[in-house]
């Protein structure tokens, strides 16, 4: 017969608002098995912690009810706890009387009654119970960096300087990211290329990191400790180990296109590096541009190439590597300017975004840092930024904050008194979010010291008259409206998730939210881990992060690898499936509908000498959903900690309570 | 093609010639209209401004005699359009209001009649494919400009049927009938609406900034499907004109106005003499006039 202890906790008023957690832990005293049941304000705290272990011992408890939270929050912190009187971690239950209970009901009574039915369900369940034992599980200590943006930069030096191999992937032909497309960064205006070349070049030298620019991881197989990856190394046309980086050939190629670094404003070869400082220094051939691959003659590249470098022959090449944890820092992308029909939508020529306001005023950009009107190349003396262009809009299905805006349009603000000193700057905004250390202050100095004219209000049209552009919105301050004849508008547009995020989602297996960003473990408590064990998020593929934030980040999600890195084994968690091979008639059911693919046919010797075939979950890879298990006919397949005895204890225990 | 069909106020004053044309190009296009018995205010203008519960009570008194017919609504005024689709959201949304409505009218709605805007039908359900099969005559060489204005754009989600900011649809119509459709900023700026009525001055300072605009990018004329638009461009212009000490002259057709011409219909089957500003002039270099 199980000794069972029921510890019921309040939650502050989080759950004692909505349900007498005093009569509900009297009830349970009355409970088959139950030797104690009591209720504490905290049950997680330290001192509700010692309550749980002191009654264990006292009581020689052989199990434990927790009625509190969701198990994703505290199920670990109640193992811990029983642990340490030396109890089977697994020999305790929690029953969720918060998020499924109090949180969701107002009925006080009706509360009550709900969470006495649900820690009775995992009364009855705790009783069939049985001790489960982790497995140790290898680490193969190499980490996979998504991106080579500044977060998946930082990510891999910090690694790399513990000591840990890393490949950095990145899928442009360069590392360097966004950043490298910047200009001057807020809010010291230092110059982005002087903090971020030197990096890329540290990034480059360290031998624990290897660089694959133009590739792209394809597959990810495995597990924590144990991921395969298939990275495809797109063909560059050009032979690395050859290639000086002279930068004849580029020169020299004949067929101009617009470049994706200038955002269209600048034209880039066919053969090329997106930008002078590029690492590698190695350009690729942009074989829907080159007049060689697009109509078989010109080959100039070949010609004028001292190194014989040219090899227009390269395939694609796809590797497999070997490692233990990934960092995901793939970035972000820009709302598509041209949707927003208010603003023009893609009519008129100088309304441009904010990136593209950052590559013309870059040094090494296009105009090379003069700034000028797309349209005839003057210089604009009346610029117009708005902020919040397809941010916290309900109606395009994006409420949430873009974040470094009003940042980057303040500096915008400067650096264009500092190009233009007698042009006049107006800035439409909803509210000026500077909640950084020194931002304030920043955009304190863009208004006060540098004249930028902030209206607070939305602009409801851009139009084209006499060749200028009226931009006319609100001024909610003065409750007036106004109309601005500018020379050029900058909108700065909403910061969203990667074009094809979902898909990068999918292969990696970790959730992304409605925004398409993908979703840390805790947004307060693990904001780099990720739910899938072994992969960990940085940068701005989980949210708009500005480049301190993403910084931070990297260095949270180092710190994390090389937690794991730590050991040379893992301890995997034991509440998987389980194969009982003497009831299973390999239908490969199992297979079909397993989403980690956990399951694998294998020949086993079995004790008289004869080979067998058997189904096999392998360790690790097992989530534990429980999905074979409903799907398999003959009911070979348990899943240990769920097994059907505990299920139906369950069901009878809530029957009992109509 | 079968829908019920709800006038409203203007189509029986102010726009019968909007409804003349309506009936004539629906008569070819053979579509049937059914016009809902007995129907009432639909409460634009005034309602809404008065309190929360008319204006949605008395359009879907309209709705349940539609509901009644099994028919989907045709609204050819955006006012009355807007006002229909703001009622059938506002009783799904909110099920408080869903339960006074249908208390006050003795029903059970639960907002589930469909409502479509008159242009909508001509250009998405019926199609510019099958339009441009039946064309007697063309707009060859006429430049206009379309004003959709606000009623039927926005709130977006609500009523919406094309970019709530810059719609296209008119203008595909209009391109059909060979014509030429200017883009300009002013599409669905406002005209000042029911402000004709208590603040004149604040519509004839819209209306200007929209026919100016509209002379200014060479439009001859313009085309609406709403019939506040049409009233305040049209029937304001003469004062406009005044005001401003410019000259205008530009025709405000419907759109159906227009789309019927090119049906083969002639000027008195449109109501084309009703508009203000003649239209004949124009009609006869283009070689429309009939």
């Amino acid at each position: 017969m199980a000794r069972i202890g029921v510890f019921v906790c309040h939650c502050g008023t989080n759950i004692a608002g909505t349900v007498d957690v005093k009569y509900v832990a009297e009830e349970m005293a009355g409970e088959k098995g139950v030797i104690i049941s009591r209720d504490y304000k905290y049950m997680c705290s330290d001192p509700g912690q010692n309550i749980i272990k002191e009654y264990v011992r006292l009581y020689k408890l052989d199990r434990v009810v927790v009625a509190s939270c969701s198990p994703l929050l505290h199920e670990r912190t109640f193992q811990n706890t029983v642990k340490e009187e030396g109890l089977n971690p697994y020999l305790v239950e929690m029953a969720n009387i918060r998020e499924q209970c109090s949180w969701v009901h107002k009925d006080r009574a009706e509360a009550t009654a709900k969470a006495i039915e649900l820690i009775k369900m995992t009364i009855g369940k705790a009783r069939m119970n049985e001790p489960l034992f982790p497995k140790r599980i290898p680490i193969e200590r190499q980490a996979l960096v998504l991106g080579g943006g500044i977060s998946g930069m930082q990510a891999a030096l910090d690694i790399a300087l513990v000591g840990h191999p890393v490949i950095l992937v990145e899928r442009t032909p360069s590392i360097g990211g966004r950043m490298a497309q910047f200009d001057k960064t807020f809010p010291t205006l230092d110059c982005a290329a002087c903090i971020l070349t030197p990096k890329m070049v540290d990034v480059r030298t360290n031998p624990n990191i290897r660089i694959l620019t133009y590739a792209e991881v394809e597959s990810v197989e495995g597990y924590v400790g144990n991921f395969t990856v298939q990275i495809r190394k797109k063909a560059r046309s050009v032979d690395m180990s050859k290639c000086t980086g002279c930068g004849e050939c580029m020169q020299k190629c004949p067929s101009q296109v617009d470049s994706e670094f200038d955002l269209g404003l600048g034209k880039r070869k066919a053969i090329y590096t997106p930008f002078p400082q590029a690492v590698p220094n190695v350009p690729v051939i942009d074989r829907v541009h080159c007049r060689f691959f697009t109509q078989g003659k010109c080959q100039v590249c070949q010609k004028v190439c001292p190194a014989e470098a040219i090899n227009y022959k390269q395939e694609d090449e796809v590797i497999t590597e070997k490692v233990g944890a990934i960092v995901v820092a793939t970035g972000f992308d820009l709302s598509d300017p041209n949707t927003y029909s208010e603003y023009g939508g893609g009519r008129y020529k100088d309304v441009i975004n904010g990136l593209q306001f950052e590559r013309m005023i870059n040094s090494s950009g296009p105009t090379e840092g003069h700034l000028r009107r797309p349209s005839d190349g003057k210089e604009p003396k009346t610029l117009v930024f708005i902020q919040c262009v397809g941010s916290r809009d309900e109606n395009l299905g994006r409420p949430y904050c873009s974040k470094m805006c009003c940042m980057y349009t303040a500096k915008h603000a400067i650096l264009t008194k500092e190009h233009i000193p007698d042009a006049q700057v107006y800035v439409f905004y909803i509210d000026v979010r500077a909640a950084g250390k020194n931002y304030e202050e920043f955009v304190r100095r863009a208004i006060e010291q540098y004249g930028a004219m902030y209206l607070r209000g939305r602009v409801s049209r851009i139009f084209e008259k006499n060749g200028k552009l009226i931009v006319r919105g609100a001024d909610t301050l003065s409750k007036g409206q106004v109309e601005i004849e500018a020379d050029l508008v900058v909108l700065a547009t909403a910061l969203v998730a990667r074009q094809d995020a979902t898909k990068v989602a999918q292969m990696l297996g970790i959730p992304y939210d409605q925004n398409h960003f993908f979703t840390e473990m805790h947004p307060k408590l693990a904001p780099v881990e990720n739910v899938t064990s072994g992969i960990y998020l940085t940068g701005a593929c989980q949210a708009p992060k500005d480049i301190p934030d993403s910084v931070a980040s990297a260095s949270g999600a180092s710190v994390k690898v090389c937690a794991l890195f730590a050991h040379e084994e893992l301890i995997a968690d034991p509440m998987i499936a389980e194969i009982n091979p003497n009831l299973c008639s390999l239908c490969h059911t199992c297979v079909d509908i397993c989403p980690f693919s956990a399951i694998l046919e294998e020949e086993v010797q079995r004790p008289d000498g004869r080979l067998r075939r058997q189904m096999r979950v392998i360790d690790g890879v097992c989530h534990g959903c429980g999905a074979c298990v409903a799907s398999c006919r003959p009911g070979a397949i348990t899943l240990k900690g769920y097994t059907d005895q505990q299920i139906y204890s369950e069901i009878e225990s809530l029957a009992s309570c109509f | 093609m079968r829908y019920a069909y709800y006038p409203g106020c203007s189509l029986h004053s102010t726009a019968s010639d909007y409804q003349q044309s309506i009936d004539s190009v629906f008569r070819k296009l053979a579509i049937e209209l059914r016009e809902i018995e007995g129907w009432t205010c639909c409460g634009a203008s005034a309602a809404h401004v008065s309190n929360l519960l008319l204006p949605v009570a008395l359009p879907v008194k309209d709705l349940l005699q539609a509901e009644k017919m099994g028919l989907e609504v045709i609204a050819p005024c955006a006012a009355c359009y807007n006002r229909m689709r703001q009622a059938n959201y506002k009783i799904k949304e909110s099920a408080e209001l869903r339960q006074k409505v249908n208390q006050i009218l003795r029903a059970d709605y639960q907002g589930q009649v469909k409502v479509r805007h008159i242009s909508d039908v001509v250009v998405n359900e019926y199609g510019l494919k099958a339009i441009g099969q039946l064309l007697e005559k063309n707009l060859k060489g006429m430049k206009v400009v379309c004003y959709y204005g606000c009623l039927a754009a926005r709130p977006q989600k609500i009523v919406a049927f094309d970019d709530a900011v810059y719609p296209s649809y008119l203008d595909r119509l209009i391109q059909t009938l060979g014509g030429e459709a200017i883009e300009w900023p002013f599409k669905t700026e406002c005209c000042g609406g029911s402000f004709s009525v208590s603040k004149k001055e604040v519509v004839l300072k819209l209306t200007h900034d929209l026919l100016d605009t509209a002379k200014d990018l060479g439009a001859e004329a313009v085309v609406v499907d709403c019939p506040l638009c049409q009233f305040n461009l049209d029937f304001r212009q003469g004062e406009v004109e005044k005001q401003f000490r410019k000259h205008f002259a530009l025709p405000v057709f419907y759109f159906t106005q227009l789309l019927g011409l090119c049906l083969g219909f002639r000027q008195k089957e449109l109501g084309l003499e009703k508009l203000n500003v003649q239209p004949f002039a124009l009609l006869e270099k283009k070689n429309l006039f009939v």
